[in-house]
């Protein structure tokens, strides 16, 4: 129940938080820009809204192809933009994109050690913690119990591969498809396929019974 | 290869946690411009060739406190061509 009458049911406005040397500075500069009309407040405002709107459902699909389509994967493998171009995908602005698989014996892990580099254009907008220092400091250092905390423990016998994305190069996992999936259209297969499973950190869901 | 150790002033994307550590190249990714000059509005040329190098996490970390990982793990890193070297004989 919502009562409005409460004297706190809601707590009070406040102003944002003062800005950073940062925000200052990009506000500035953005404000530079549209002065001197080399972009307008709709562009940028367009920007912002492009970036939002994309989300780990396109990695998601690719990642179903790959599992029901071995030639697919292969291509995927080889040259990982030139095989999602083949879906329809415009990879025209992307990154050199390298797709690496999750096998039973290995098991891959990104990160940037160095800032945030992420494949945003198959996954969106990074998580948080992917840019929190714990991780990016941990991954590479003590792989496994990281992922423990992830809730996935793998078998000592597993070659774990961290890849840090120091570079030009945007690492996109493909996780392990599940078992008990085999009859599953490619697009039930896309819903078990998260974002998280596709930065390695854990497996693609199990389908439910 | 052996990454070099260095601290050139200015942006440089080789970590410090990899330089000086032994590893084998696992794949040429191609010439991509270097950011160490693309970084302050240089045009990144000569590009650099970049490659995936390949280390065991053994080695990485052979002289920090124990931390859990197997044998086998490997750390895969994107190195810029100028920051490798031959690695010392055995």
């Amino acid at each position: 129940m919502h009562d409005h009458d409460a004297p706190d049911s809601h707590l009070p406005l406040e102003a944002d938080a003062e800005l950073t040397y940062y925000e200052q500075r990009v506000e500035a500069i953005q404000a530079l820009l549209i002065e001197k009309g080399l972009l307008s407040a709709d562009d940028v405002r367009r920007a912002v809204e492009d970036m939002d709107a994309r989300s780990p459902a396109v990695g998601a699909r690719v990642i179903a192809r790959a599992w029901v389509d071995p030639h697919f994967k292969q291509h995927l493998l080889a040259d990982a933009k030139a095989a999602i171009a083949t879906l329809g995908i415009d990879v025209d602005t992307w990154s050199t994109l390298v797709a690496v698989e999750n096998t039973p014996t290995i098991h891959n892990v990104v990160v940037c050690t160095l800032c945030s580099c992420y494949p945003r254009s198959l996954l969106g907008v990074p998580p948080d913690w992917y840019k929190s220092l714990n991780y990016r400091a941990r991954v590479v250092k003590e792989p496994r119990t990281v992922l423990e905390e992830f809730g996935l423990e793998l078998a000592p016998d597993i070659e774990v591969r961290v890849y840090d994305s120091t570079a030009d190069m945007r690492y996109l996992v493909i996780p392990q498809r599940p078992a008990g999936t085999e009859g599953m259209s490619e697009g039930a297969l896309a819903e078990l396929v998260t974002r998280d499973s596709m930065i390695g950190v854990t497996q693609a869901q199990e389908p439910s019974p | 290869m052996r990454i070099r150790v260095a601290t050139p002033s200015g942006h440089y994307r080789t970590p410090t946690y990899i330089q000086g550590k032994v590893g084998v190249i696992e794949a040429v990714h191609g010439a991509f411009r270097n950011p160490e000059t693309l970084a302050y509005g240089g045009d990144g040329r000569p590009k650099q060739t970049l490659y995936l190098v390949r280390f065991d996490q053994t080695h990485i970390w052979a002289h920090a406190e124990p931390v859990p990982f197997c044998q086998n793990d490997r750390l895969l890193i994107d190195i810029y061509e100028h920051w490798l070297e031959p690695a010392p004989e055995e």
